[in-house]
């Protein structure tokens, strides 16, 4: 299933902290990932899933730890290199996030004009490109009001794809979405795996975890419990927290598609 | 009433002088009241604390002093200390600042409606603070605010009136002058009246046109 896996370690998340008010959210949270993995992370609602990806964007800052991206700590106080960092580092988020004022092309391209400073004409050739990628060139001229969840997710997972990100992050992408979306979406995020696109997911889709991870990680309480790969942690009989929470979600969902 | 000598010889002649004159304060204090209220909005939502300071400061000053006193204090006053104005600038100078701390408070509505999920989105694709509002915060809280704009461009058309306080020969003032000439108030402002109502009428118009040349599709009613 994973195509290009090698030992190069693109990006070391170390020792992330943050406290909000007076709750802590996250306790010193590390993660390496490698070039063309996938990660999981799994966990109950309030588990600060979404706060650690969006520490590792810095779109929430962390109180404490580092981030180095391809050998290069982050230097997080210099808002230029934040805006760098950030053109490496794409998100996906749960609602979407389309700008609501753009057509699904422009969407895609306004980054690539404004950020990146390719001219409108290059900038639209390329936007038209990843939105063939996932499937919505036909789709172009809409705008986000006026397509399915699905689709808004796929065009903003276009968006993030034409900066050429080293890596994704995708804080829970399917669970805004219909029932009958959810597969057109984690179908996308399947094919970039293939093609080699390093990426850390967060999500309670337990089948797509268990068939295209390469690891899982557990949170809980700001804490990461434990990872492994789907096998060891998922395996008939094995004692870890993942198993027995994902017990639970399929108990409870029994008969929903996945 | 209305005599054509009266009307065609006096009355229109003048009124029209003041029409062009109109025209040239309102056209240049929309646009540019409209871009500095932006400005100002964005500055009092997304500004540092002390920008914000100065933004709400500035907004109050304005908001709680009448316009008649403002257009004195620009005409009469600053040239105390060295600033002097022609009565077209002095009027345009305090009708732009004066419009811009409306529009303000329409924007920062529409901006406080916009979600922070935009705002996020825009910093995860690397835009920076200043970016973002550009490109993607202003151009939607813009298309919000536009219909409480109109109205201030709408009121916009009617106190450029108060012009004639500081001897700027606009619609009013050139009504005022062949009135008190003639003593033929009545039929002087009749007119004016209905001059400034066509005027009102074009502007209403022109907002409709842009409400619906810059309509995002699946926003409001279909």
């Amino acid at each position: 299933m994973i195509s290009s896996e090698s030992n190069e370690t693109i990006l070391q998340v170390r020792h992330i902290s943050k406290t909000l008010g007076d709750k802590k959210i996250l306790t010193d949270c590390s993660l390496d990932m490698k070039k063309g993995e996938l990660k999981v992370l799994i966990g109950p609602s309030g588990a600060g899933k979404s706060t650690l990806l969006q520490c590792i964007n810095c779109l929430i800052m962390p109180d404490e730890g580092e981030i180095i991206l391809q050998g290069a700590k982050l230097y997080m106080q210099s808002k230029k290199e934040l805006c760098a960092y950030r053109t490496k580092v794409g998100m996906i988020f749960q609602d979407f996030n389309l700008f609501d004022h753009l057509n699904a092309i422009d969407n895609v391209a306004i980054a690539l004009c404004k950020v990146k400073g390719i001219d409108k004409k290059t900038a639209h050739g390329r936007a038209m490109q990843e939105l063939e990628r996932v499937g919505l060139d036909s789709k172009a001229r809409l705008y986000p009001a006026q397509l399915s969840g699905g689709q808004k997710q796929r065009v903003a997972i276009a968006r993030a794809l034409a900066m050429d990100p080293t890596v994704i992050l995708l804080d829970e992408p399917t669970s805004a979405l219909d029932p009958e979306l959810v597969g057109e979406v984690l179908n996308v995020i399947r094919e970039l795996s293939r093609a080699g696109m390093t990426m850390i997911m967060a999500t309670h889709q337990m089948e797509f975890a268990r068939a295209v991870a390469n690891e899982i990680v557990f949170m809980e309480k700001g804490v990461i419990i434990e990872h492994g790969t789907p096998a060891e942690l998922l395996a008939e009989g094995a004692k870890t927290r993942t198993r027995d929470f994902c017990t639970t979600l399929l108990s409870m969902e029994s008969g929903a598609d996945v | 009433m209305f005599e054509p000598d009266f009307l065609y010889g006096e009355i229109l002649p003048a009124l029209n002088r003041g029409l062009v004159l109109s025209f040239q304060l309102i056209v240049p204090a929309a646009v540019l009241g409209f871009a500095g209220g932006l400005a100002l909005g964005c500055l009092r939502v997304f500004g540092t604390p002390w920008m914000r300071g100065l933004g709400n400061a500035y907004t109050a000053v304005i908001r709680g002093v009448p316009l008649a006193v403002q257009l004195m204090m620009i005409y009469f006053a600053l040239p105390k200390i060295g600033i002097y104005f022609e009565p077209y600038g002095a009027a345009l100078l305090s009708f732009i600042l004066c419009s811009a701390a409306y529009h303000s408070e329409y924007i920062r509505g529409a901006l406080l409606s916009i979600k922070q999920g935009q705002f996020k989105a825009a910093q995860a694709l690397g835009f920076t603070t200043l970016q973002t509002v550009f490109w993607i915060i202003a151009p939607q809280a813009a298309r919000r605010a536009l219909p409480g704009c109109g109205n201030e461009i709408v009121y916009l058309v009617k106190y450029s009136s108060l012009a004639y306080l500081v001897t700027c020969m606009e619609l009013m003032g050139e009504g005022k002058v062949v009135a008190s000439d003639t003593f033929r108030f009545t039929e002087v402002f009749l007119v004016v009246g209905a001059y400034y109502l066509v005027m009102v009428t074009i502007a209403t118009w022109i907002l409709h046109w842009l409400e619906k040349r810059y309509r995002i599709p699946g926003f409001g009613a279909q």
